[in-house]
């Protein structure tokens, strides 16, 4: 009895997240609403891109975003003011969103009445990759002012998203920011991708990246 | 997972813990070995091995029409004919295979 065995398992140890990641994104298509995920490292301009993006979209279509931080409201407050209803997920001391965390924040929203929601993951490069979070656009976001080799450096979370935009590009001069080096590191680690250059400050490339995200919608 | 496994066959506690760890699939084997005695603590895994099997990534080069194998994950180009290649086949598994329980 106390003889030694090998007993095969093979599971998958993120199949709960996956798992529940898949019936979110059935729930998602079934409403017939287009769901987007934000990562990129703290600082590289995502609630400023995404306060920008809700504010344009708000005009024509039904938006919300749930964001997540590990203490603070303040990205909430943020982007409240595009006056798009916004919910926080404060994660405590978890580094990244999971799958349960959003279904949890969207209990009593009504997916139905909307067009697209936006999910903005703790700033992060490494652990968000590992996470589904029944998504069906991640985009990565990396500014002109981090350095043009951060792909490079983490490569899973650029090779796990769908679009890649290069955020600040205002600042791209003052920084001597190396646009074709940049889109080279991009390449290198996810061939293929789709690449949008913009500033959230002045708006510049705003036009192209909204022009996606509805063709998303019509499909 | 494990607690489930030494129900079903009975045993008392498990001995060792097989893995697949893919390149892609986000998790550092010395993270991870580093991280292992301590998560095992006070659990049926105490004092268990953590058996690393590291998957390496591989794709599918449209242009040789051949699986190739990367040697690294931040080059994402056919080592053969440097065709850009996306198609990836494996490397992304964190899979518990095997548990060796007594």
């Amino acid at each position: 009895m106390s003889q030694t065995r090998l007993v095969e398992v093979r599971q998958n140890v993120l199949k709960h997240n996956d798992v529940l990641a898949r019936e979110l994104r059935t729930r998602f298509e079934a409403a017939n609403i287009f769901v987007v995920s934000l990562v990129s490292s703290p600082g590289s301009g995502k609630t400023a891109f995404l306060e920008k993006t809700l504010t344009l979209l708000k005009e024509k279509y039904r938006v919300a975003a749930l964001v997540g931080d590990l203490a603070t409201d303040n990205d909430a407050e943020r982007l409240a003011r595009s006056n798009a209803p916004v919910r926080q997920i404060v994660t405590g001391t978890v580094c990244h969103l999971e799958a349960a965390m959003v279904e949890n924040a969207l209990a009593d929203w009504d997916l139905n009445e909307l067009d697209f929601l936006f999910i903005e993951n703790v700033g992060n490069l490494v652990c968000p990759s590992s996470y589904d979070l029944g998504e069906q656009l991640r985009i990565v976001l990396m500014s002109t002012t981090e350095g043009e080799d951060k792909p490079l450096k983490y490569p899973t979370i650029f090779n796990t998203a769908d679009v890649a935009i290069i955020t600040k590009m205002d600042l791209a001069e003052a920084v001597e920011f190396d646009l074709a080096k940049a889109r080279n590191s991009i390449e290198q680690v996810r061939p293929g991708i789709r690449i949008f250059e913009l500033s959230s400050k002045t708006g510049a490339g705003m036009e192209e990246w909204l022009e996606f995200l509805e063709s998303h919608l019509k499909e | 997972m494990a607690t489930d496994e030494l129900k079903k066959n009975n045993g008392t506690r498990v001995e060792a813990l097989y893995l697949k760890l893919g390149g892609l699939s986000g998790v550092v084997k010395d993270a991870l070995l580093f991280s292992w005695e301590i998560a095992c603590q006070r659990t049926p895994l105490e004092k268990a091995r953590l058996e690393i099997e590291e998957i390496p990534v591989i794709v599918f080069c449209a242009n040789c029409r051949e699986n190739k194998t990367l040697s690294s994950i931040n080059n994402f180009f056919c080592p053969v004919c440097h065709a850009p290649a996306s198609n990836i086949l494996q490397g992304k598994e964190l899979e518990v295979t095997a548990l060796e329980i007594v």
